[in-house]
C-alpha cells in the first residue's frame, strides 16, 4: 500500500482526443477543460482506464484514492452540470461520464482490474479462457462423476451419505485451492507493481514481465473454472 | 435560465415542488392541498383532474381513470391479471394500452399528461409565469419503456423533461439536504403501486447509488385490493350481493378499504361501512390491525426479497447500513415499519413526510440542473441489465444491472451470408437467460453494405443516459460512417404518435381550460355559499336586518348563477355576495375571537 502514495502524487495528465480545443482551436495542455474558452474536452476513446483515472498501470490501488478521483472527475464531467451548455458540450459530457463510469467499475474490482491490465499489456497471451488447472484435471473429472452419481442417488440412502461426505471433502480441497490461487495472484500483483515501479526496460525485466503476465493469465483462467465447480458443488449438496 | 420544477408523478397522488432559497417546498393548490390525486375524469363538461375528479370515481367509474401509472409502458398482455379490477374499457394499439372514455381513446401517457398539466398550472399560478421545464420522478425499477412513456407524458403536457430521476434517490437528495444524512443509506419506498429499494453511499455531497431493486407492481393498491376482496366476499355471503356487477360500488368498496387501512395505522380497531345497492341496507365490518396484518403479511414479505438482493448486489450486509429511510404513503403501516426495522436492525427514518419527500428531492435535482445547487451530485444506476438477443434466443448482456449511468457499451456486428444487407437486432432488458423471458425494448435493422460474409464490421454503441433511457448509435468501421437507426419501441408510442398527441393536447387545451374554469368557479361558489349560510346561522343576530336581507338576496343570486355555464357570471355573483356579507363576516369574526379568548390565560394569547 505504501508504494502508491509516491505515484499518485504525480498522476499522469489526462490525454484528450485532440491536442486542439474543439471549440476555440487553441492548444489544450492536457486538463479536462480548455484553458482559454473553458469548454469541456472529450476524453479519447482510445485512452486506457488507468490513464483516464490518473493512475499508473499498477495492480494495487487504494480504493479510497480511486473513489475520490472518481468523485472528482464525476463532478467535472456529469451531464447534470452541462444542462445550460451547448449541445456539443452536453454530448462530450455524456461520453466522458460513460467512459469514466466504465473505468471506475473496471478498476475498482481487483480481478477485473487484472484482467483489464492483461488485455492492455499481454498481447498474445491476453486471452483468459475458463480452463481447469492441469494438475487437478483427473480429480475434477472424478468429481463430476461423483456429482452425477449423487444427483441420481436416493437422498435418504447410505450411498448418498457416502457420496455427500466425499463431496464435502472435495469441497474443502477446492476451497483451499481457491485460497492458494488468491494468494498467488496477490503475490503476482505485488511483483508486477515492483517491476512497474522500477521502470527499467532491459531484456531481463521484459522476460520477467512476460512471465508474470502469463502466470497471472493462467491463474485467472483456472480461478473462474474452479469457482464455477465450487458453486455447482455447493448448490448440489446444500 | 427558465425555472425548473420537480414533479412526483405518483400512482395515487402527484405533487409539484420547487427550490425556495435553498429549501425545497411543495406548491399547494387553490384548495391549499399539497397533493393532487392522480385521477382524471371525463365528464360531460370536459376533463377534470385531481380532487374534483376523485368524486367521479363512484359517480362515473367507467370514465374516471386512476392508478394510470400501473399502465405506463405496458401492453394489455402485461396487465391481463388485473384488468378485472378496473372499471373502464381497454383497447390496445401498437403495443400501447388505450383507455376508452366515452367516444375517444387515450394512452396512459396522455392521461398522465393531464395530471402533469394540472401540476404545471399550479406552478404557473404560484409563480405568475409560464413553466416549461421539469424534473419528473419514476420508480427506480421502471424499465426503459416505462421511463420513455413518462417522458412522452411530459412532452404531451408541454413540459420539457430535463431529467427523469428515480424516486428513492430523489428522496435521498431531500434527506441529504435537510437532515444531513451521511454514510450507507437504504431507501425503502413503498408507494401506491410500486416498490423500490435503493442502497446509496452518501459522501461529501455525492449520492452514489450502489444497487437498486424492486417491483413495479406492488404497492398500497394491492393492499386495498386484499381488503376490498375480503369485504366483497362477506357481502356476497351476508347479503347475497355480487358487487362485481356494480362498478360504482366496486369503487366505493375500494375507497372504503383504503380508508380502513389508513385508519388502522393509528388505531388498533376500526369499523368499515358501506351502503349497499338495491336497497340492501348497509354493510359494516369491524377490522382489527391484527387482522389487517395477517391479511397483508404476504404482500409485505414480498418487499423483503428485493431488499436482500439489493444488499447482495451492493456487496453489503444489513450491518453496513447506517441509515434507513422510509418513503411512500404505504410505509405508514406499522407492519411495514416493523419488518423493515427487523431486516436492517435499525429504526427507520421518517422525519420528512413520506408523501412529499420524493417531490422535494425532485426540486433539489431541478435546482442542481439549473446551476443553483452545485455541491450535490447524484450518481444513479440502471436497475435492469440491458442485452441483445443472440443465436438460439439467448440474451447476451451488454450493460449489467446496477451499472452507474451514464453507461456505454460497444458491440461489433457482422454478416453470416455473402451479400447480406441487414442485421436484425433485438434489444432486451431483464435478468433472465432466455430472450423470451425478458422485456423486449426495441428492434431495429442495421444496414450493411453487400459484401462477403464476415467482412462488414458495424459497431453499435448502446448508451444509457442519465435518465436511464437507452440511445443507440451505429458506425460502419470500414468507412467510419455513422448510421442513423430507426428504433421501433416494442411497447411505446412512436415519435409521430407523440407529435399527434401534443397537437391534440393543444387543440383540446382551449376547451379544457374553459371547462375547468367553470368547474372551479362552481366549486368555489359552493364553498362560499356554505360558509355564508353557516355565518348567517351563527352570527345573524349580530347584524342589522337589512344586512341580512342583502346577504340573502346575494346568496340566491349566486345559487342561480352557479347552475349556469358562465364562470365569469359566477365569479361576479361571488364578489357581490362577499360585498353584501361583509358586515356579517366582520361581526361574526369579532364575535368568535372574543369567545375564543374567554377562559384563556394571557400567556396563551400571542
Amino acid at each position: 500500500m505504501d508504494h502508491q502514495h509516491r505515484h499518485s502524487s504525480s498522476p499522469r495528465e489526462l490525454q484528450m482526443a485532440r491536442s486542439m480545443c474543439w471549440h476555440c482551436q487553441s492548444e489544450v495542455s492536457g486538463e479536462y477543460f480548455c484553458d482559454r474558452c473553458v469548454k469541456v474536452q472529450p476524453v479519447s476513446k482510445e485512452l486506457d482506464y488507468f490513464t483516464c483515472m490518473g493512475f499508473p498501470r499498477r495492480l494495487t490501488i487504494d480504493p479510497r484514492q480511486l473513489e475520490s478521483k472518481f468523485y472528482e472527475l464525476s463532478r467535472a464531467f456529469h451531464p447534470d452540470f452541462f444542462q445550460n451548455k451547448s449541445a456539443e458540450e452536453q454530448t462530450i459530457s455524456l461520453g466522458n461520464s460513460a467512459m469514466l463510469n466504465s473505468a471506475y467499475r473496471t478498476l475498482r474490482d481487483p480481478i477485473q482490474r487484472a484482467e483489464y491490465l492483461l488485455d492492455l499489456e499481454a498481447g498474445a497471451v491476453k486471452d483468459i479462457r475458463t480452463s481447469p488447472p492441469a494438475d487437478l484435471f483427473e480429480e475434477i473429472l472424478e468429481l463430476q462423476d461423483t456429482l452425477d452419481e449423487y444427483r441420481a442417488a436416493d437422498r435418504a440412502s447410505d450411498t448418498a451419505a457416502t457420496l455427500c461426505a466425499k463431496l464435502q471433502m472435495e469441497r474443502t480441497t477446492l476451497e483451499r485451492r481457491q485460497q492458494d490461487m488468491e494468494n498467488a495472484l496477490q503475490q503476482l500483483f505485488t511483483q508486477w507493481d515492483i517491476l512497474q515501479d522500477r521502470g527499467e526496460a532491459t531484456d531481463q525485466t521484459r522476460a520477467e514481465r512476460d512471465r508474470i503476465l502469463k502466470h497471472m493469465r493462467d491463474i485467472l483462467s483456472n480461478r473462474t473454472y474452479v469457482k464455477n465447480i465450487v458453486n455447482d458443488l455447493v448448490a448440489t449438496i446444500s | 435560465m427558465a425555472r425548473i420544477v420537480g414533479i412526483d408523478l405518483g400512482t395515487t397522488n402527484s405533487l409539484v415542488a420547487y427550490m425556495d432559497k435553498g429549501t425545497p417546498r411543495v406548491i399547494a393548490g387553490r384548495n391549499e392541498r399539497n397533493m393532487v390525486p392522480s385521477v382524471v375524469a371525463m365528464t360531460d363538461n370536459g376533463l377534470i383532474v385531481g380532487d374534483p375528479a376523485k368524486e367521479h370515481l363512484t359517480r362515473n367509474p367507467a370514465r374516471t381513470v386512476y392508478s394510470v401509472k400501473r399502465f405506463m409502458g405496458k401492453s394489455l398482455a402485461d396487465v391481463q391479471s388485473e384488468l378485472a379490477y378496473f372499471p373502464y374499457t381497454f383497447t390496445e394499439q401498437g403495443g400501447v394500452i388505450r383507455f376508452k372514455l366515452g367516444e375517444k381513446t387515450y394512452s396512459p401517457p396522455q392521461i398522465s399528461a393531464m395530471i402533469l398539466k394540472e401540476l404545471k398550472l399550479r406552478a404557473e399560478t404560484h409563480f405568475g409565469e409560464s413553466i416549461t421545464k421539469a424534473v419528473i420522478t419514476v420508480p427506480a425499477y421502471f424499465n426503459d419503456s416505462q421511463r420513455q412513456a413518462t417522458k412522452d407524458a411530459g412532452m404531451i403536457a408541454g413540459l420539457e423533461v430535463l431529467r427523469i430521476i428515480n424516486e428513492p434517490t430523489a428522496a435521498s437528495l431531500a434527506y441529504g439536504l435537510q437532515e444531513k444524512t451521511q454514510g450507507m443509506v437504504a431507501v425503502y419506498d413503498l408507494g401506491g403501486g410500486t416498490f423500490d429499494i435503493s442502497i446509496l453511499k452518501l459522501k461529501n455531497g455525492i449520492f452514489e447509488v450502489l444497487a437498486t431493486n424492486g417491483d413495479t407492481h406492488l404497492g398500497g393498491d394491492d393492499i386495498d385490493r386484499l381488503i376490498a376482496d375480503l369485504f366483497i366476499d362477506e357481502i356476497r355471503e351476508r347479503h347475497g350481493l355480487d358487487l362485481h356487477t356494480y362498478p360504482d360500488y366496486m369503487q366505493a368498496v375500494r375507497l372504503e378499504a383504503e380508508r380502513t387501512k389508513i385508519r388502522l395505522s393509528d388505531v388498533l380497531k376500526t369499523t368499515a361501512t358501506l351502503d349497499l345497492p338495491d336497497g340492501k341496507g348497509r354493510f359494516t365490518r369491524e377490522l382489527t390491525r391484527d387482522q389487517l396484518e395477517s391479511l397483508t403479511m404476504g404482500l409485505i414479505e414480498r418487499t423483503l426479497a428485493p431488499c436482500r438482493k439489493a444488499l447482495k448486489d451492493a456487496e453489503l450486509t444489513p450491518e453496513h447500513i447506517d441509515e434507513v429511510v422510509l418513503v411512500g404513503g404505504s410505509t405508514r403501516m406499522p407492519l411495514v415499519r416493523q419488518r423493515v426495522q427487523e431486516l436492517f436492525g435499525k429504526t427507520p427514518h421518517c422525519e420528512l413526510n413520506p408523501d412529499e419527500v420524493v417531490a422535494l428531492g425532485a426540486a433539489v435535482q431541478a435546482d442542481i440542473l439549473s446551476g443553483g445547487t452545485t455541491d450535490m451530485l447524484l450518481l444513479d444506476v440502471t436497475p435492469l441489465s440491458l442485452g441483445i438477443e443472440t443465436m438460439g434466443g439467448v440474451m447476451s448482456s451488454v450493460i449489467r444491472r446496477n451499472t452507474t449511468i451514464p453507461a456505454g457499451a460497444k458491440e461489433m456486428f457482422t454478416t453470416y451470408v455473402d451479400g447480406q444487407t441487414g442485421v436484425d437486432i433485438h434489444i432486451l432488458q431483464g435478468e433472465r437467460e432466455l430472450a423470451k423471458d425478458n422485456r423486449s425494448l426495441a428492434r431495429f435493422r442495421l444496414k450493411v453494405p453487400p459484401l462477403p460474409a464476415g467482412v462488414p464490421r458495424i459497431e453499435v454503441t448502446f448508451l444509457i443516459d442519465a435518465n436511464g433511457i437507452l440511445n443507440v448509435l451505429a458506425k460502419d468501421m470500414r468507412t467510419g460512417q455513422g448510421q442513423s437507426i430507426e428504433v421501433k419501441p416494442s411497447y411505446g408510442l412512436s415519435d409521430s404518435e407523440v407529435e399527434q398527441m401534443i397537437e391534440d393536447s393543444f387543440k383540446f387545451a382551449a376547451d379544457d381550460v374553459s371547462a375547468r374554469k367553470l368547474i372551479e368557479a362552481r366549486l368555489d361558489a359552493g364553498a362560499l355559499i356554505t360558509t355564508t349560510e353557516k355565518s348567517l346561522l351563527e352570527g345573524g343576530h349580530l347584524i342589522a336586518s337589512d344586512n341580512i336581507a342583502a346577504t340573502r338576496t346575494a346568496l340566491a343570486a349566486l345559487s342561480a348563477a352557479k347552475d349556469g355555464t358562465d364562470p365569469r357570471v359566477i365569479r361576479a355573483r361571488m364578489a357581490d355576495l362577499e360585498q353584501a356579507a361583509k358586515p356579517l363576516t366582520v361581526a361574526h369574526l369579532n364575535d368568535s375571537l372574543t369567545k375564543g379568548l374567554q377562559g384563556k390565560k394571557v400567556s396563551e394569547v400571542t
